[in-house]
């Protein structure tokens, strides 16, 4: 016998079972409405210290934007000739603020930030774009619960969308 | 005499041939790039009727290149790096199109777009989880993966910013569609590994996510996973590069580049996407009225003439042959068409073989130029029957604040002086 041939319908029985615990790990992406945010929370205050010594460097002290990207304002500018694209203006969801930042910031360390210092950065940045109040501490239900400005901006692709012949 | 003796004489050859070549100029050619050669010097001590150097001692020995390089004569030819970009690690360099010919694109000239730079992965210690909405949720190793039933396939993948829609559109067609490259991908189909685990009923997308700095997220339709996704471990015949996603990638075969995620760790299968920060606050299109178009993930058909292009130079009157690429994220290119007079008639091209589904496809038209200014370009059409856009048809409808997708034709105007600029600058 040299094996047996396997029919493509068939499994193979390759790669292991992940386990719960290996899952949990790696399965750090929340959903839009705030699905799998974990516990802890954050006040704007803690997040305006630790937006100064972790994101102000690359996105300027109050996010003006600098080599990173511009974080506040823009509100009303999108259908202008020159609209202004930022977590206020243009961010469908504030949930993906806290995923983002959670998985890929401060770029030279991401996922160094605890949950609760990720909550407070949200919190700040949301707060300089007058989308929550300046006394305000967010936590997994009040993040999901925020309604951002430009949350029904978005359509589907209607492409092919020219039609030349 | 010993033999290292010998290695080091022919070393010596060779570096001293290698000094002469470099004195001596190359034959011209009659379409020359920029830096390329202006003058042709028959009177060189290389060119008929004298007997060329490099034939009166032995080249390089075997093994000079355990991995080999182009020639010293090509070193120019390398990606295209924009020396003015605020910073380095989430960036993007593109291929030199106008240099190859052919519509495979050399591994080291493939075009690079990262958002947390190219991680350094040790493929013992790289694994592919797959959970989420499966009857089974499983892990892999790269040992694993390649043991699975496998495919290679040759697709182009491209940026969907591919160029902008504003100006400066850049000089040369490297400049304006080089986040472009095509390349034969090996590797095994997503839905072999997806029925592996079971998917179950109410999967609708698929979160795939990089082991990157960046832990890149993008969510792929179901459908998509199912029909013509692969994961990818080798391009080109050998492993992925880094910059490619070693170990493993995702390839989505006409699907906006940022889709087909590098460095590939994690597919979690869901019943909606994630609306992560690429496919919200980056990978989406604004519109004149300040809504804004979601995945949109398909590239249209699209074509540029690489040769003459932005950058060369018609150093001769006479026989030219028109030559580029088409391609199209919808299936084949079914013809392309050239215009020689800004636009007024066209004629069609001839398709170099093998013409494959979302895949480069080159096509030649000849010419005689008369040495009068002209306009030339190209327009792909697809096998759905879709006409490649002029950019004025394309900002009538989306505008100019639309990032992404543009697929506009693109003109190369030629003086009298056989200069090749872009038409649209």
């Amino acid at each position: 016998m040299h094996g047996v041939a396997v029919h493509a319908e068939e499994r193979y029985g390759i790669g292991r079972e992940a386990t719960p615990a290996e899952i949990a790990g790696w399965n750090i992406d929340i959903g839009r409405d705030g699905t799998a945010l974990p516990p802890g929370s954050g006040s704007v205050e803690r997040g305006r210290i630790v937006f100064s010594e972790q994101c102000a460097a690359c996105h300027g002290d109050s996010g003006q934007g600098g080599v990173g990207d511009r974080l506040v304002g823009g509100q009303g500018t999108l259908a202008s000739p020159k609209p202004i694209r930022t977590v206020g203006s243009y961010w469908p969801y504030a949930s993906t603020l806290f995923d983002y930042i959670r998985r890929a910031m401060p770029q030279n360390a991401p996922q160094s930030l605890s949950n609760e210092d990720v909550y407070a950065v949200s919190a700040y940045i949301l707060s300089l774009n007058g989308i929550v109040p300046a006394n305000a501490v967010l936590d997994a239900k009040s993040l999901a619960a925020v309604k951002m400005p430009n949350r029904d901006g978005f359509v589907s692709d209607p492409r092919p969308d020219v039609h030349n012949r | 005499m010993s033999e290292h003796t010998t290695d080091k004489r022919v070393r010596e050859a060779s570096r001293r041939r290698f000094l002469q070549a470099g004195a001596a100029l190359a034959g011209g050619s009659a379409i020359a790039g920029v830096g390329g050669s202006t003058a042709l010097a028959e009177q060189g001590n290389n060119l008929p009727p004298n007997v060329p150097a490099w034939m009166k001692a032995p080249g390089d020995p075997m093994g000079s290149q355990p991995y080999g390089t182009p020639s010293e004569h090509e070193k120019g030819v390398v990606k295209n790096i924009s020396k003015a970009l605020p910073q380095y690690i989430s960036a993007s360099g593109r291929t030199p199109l106008q240099e190859l010919d052919g519509i495979i694109t050399p591994n080291g000239l493939f075009y690079e777009r990262h958002h947390g730079g190219v991680p350094t992965i040790d493929p013992a210690e790289h694994r592919l989880m797959l959970h989420g909405m499966v009857d089974r949720p499983l892990v892999f190793t790269m040992e694993d993966i390649r043991r699975f039933p496998s495919q290679s396939r040759i697709h182009f993948l491209e940026c969907s910013g591919n160029p902008v829609y504003t100006k400066p559109y850049g000089k040369t067609a490297s400049d304006l569609v080089g986040l472009l490259s095509c390349a034969e991908w090996t590797g095994v189909p997503l839905k072999t590994v997806l029925d592996e685990a079971g998917l179950q009923a109410g999967a609708k997308w698929i979160v795939a996510e990089g082991a990157d700095a960046a832990a890149l997220t993008r969510s792929i339709p179901i459908e998509k996973c199912l029909d013509d996704a692969m994961l990818v471990y080798s391009q080109n015949g050998e492993r992925l590069r880094p910059q490619q996603g070693y170990p493993l990638r995702l390839l989505l075969p006409g699907f906006e580049g940022n889709m087909n995620v590098k460095w590939l760790r994690r597919l979690k299968v869901v019943a909606e996407p994630a609306y992560s920060r690429e496919e919200t606050s980056k990978y989406t299109d604004p519109m004149p009225d300040g809504t804004s178009r979601e995945f949109t993930f398909y590239m249209e058909a699209k074509s540029i003439i690489t040769r003459p292009s932005g950058g060369q130079k018609l150093t001769t009157h006479g026989f030219h042959e028109i030559t580029g690429i088409a391609w199209s994220g919808h299936g084949k290119i079914k013809s392309v068409e050239i215009s020689l007079d800004e636009g007024k008639s066209w004629q069609q091209a001839e398709l170099q073989e093998p013409v494959l589904t979302r895949a480069l496809t080159r096509f030649r038209l000849p010419w005689h130029w008369d040495g009068t200014p002209a306009v030339i370009q190209s327009r792909a059409i697809d096998e759905t029957g879709y006409v490649q856009p002029t950019l004025a048809e394309l900002v009538a409808v989306r505008g100019l604040n639309s990032f992404y997708h543009n697929n506009a034709i693109w003109p190369w105007r030629i003086d009298a002086n056989g200069e090749v600029t872009n038409g649209q600058a």
